[in-house]
């Protein structure tokens, strides 16, 4: 299958990127995708606990399910419209 | 109102989208670039949104302070892209029966925006520019 990843903010700029499409195995899921991720840009390791991943616009656990043309969004702690 | 746009915000326009016949008090806040206090000069603030993602999660807000105060309306407008220090970011504006209430609402607003409102902030100076991604007090 194929899903879409979107980085923002320190993800994109850790992957040098801001779009993606992934093949993945069938029934992989979004621990998966950031293994993969995780092991193509380095720098999206070092990030990678900090990381929340949104699946479709809603937020979801590692180990939540992936699908084909799932939107998957790569969102580093999010600073808001204040400090 | 719930909106997440490039373009200036329009404060008046958000405090009177809250007016409601029932509503003794609007509280309006109002999030702004500011200048850091420690020396480095900003030049001005760049905010990234997932615009999408991010107005699900404003409505997300709204309907968690429908069901913790009796609210009647409930106002956000988030602005991302380049901010001169000194403009809003961000604009809430919270109508309730009893300025209290709208007072802890508005609150509630702006600290679970910055818990799940997927939009980010970059300090950007003369010599370099750095993600914020602090979880502190404004």
């Amino acid at each position: 299958m194929n899903v879409h990843v979107k980085f923002f903010a320190s993800a994109a700029d850790a992957a040098g990127q801001r779009e993606r499409r992934i093949g993945l195995p069938e029934g992989a899921d979004v621990r998966a995708l950031l293994d993969v991720l995780c092991e193509e840009f380095p720098r999206l390791a070092r990030l990678r606990r900090q990381i929340r991943v949104a699946v479709n616009h809603e937020y979801v656990r590692e180990s939540g399910p992936l699908k084909e043309g799932d939107e998957v969004a790569l969102i580093p702690p999010v600073s808001g419209g204040i400090r | 109102m719930i909106e997440v746009t490039r373009h200036p915000i329009d404060i008046e326009a958000v405090t009177r989208s809250a007016y409601a016949e029932t509503s003794g008090a609007v509280v309006t806040f109002l999030g702004t670039a500011r200048q850091d206090r420690e020396g480095k000069r900003l030049i001005l603030l760049e905010y990234e949104a997932y615009p999408e993602m991010a107005l699900k999660q404003l409505e997300q807000v709204r309907q968690e302070i429908l069901t913790r105060w009796p609210a009647d309306q409930v106002s956000m407008v988030h602005r991302f892209g380049p901010i001169r220090v000194g403009e809003a970011s961000i604009a809430i504006a919270v109508s309730c029966p009893h300025r209290q209430q709208a007072f802890e609402a508005c609150r509630y607003a702006i600290d679970r925006i910055k818990e799940i409102v997927p939009v980010w902030k970059k300090e950007v100076w003369e010599d370099g520019s750095e993600w914020v991604e602090t979880h502190g007090e404004g």
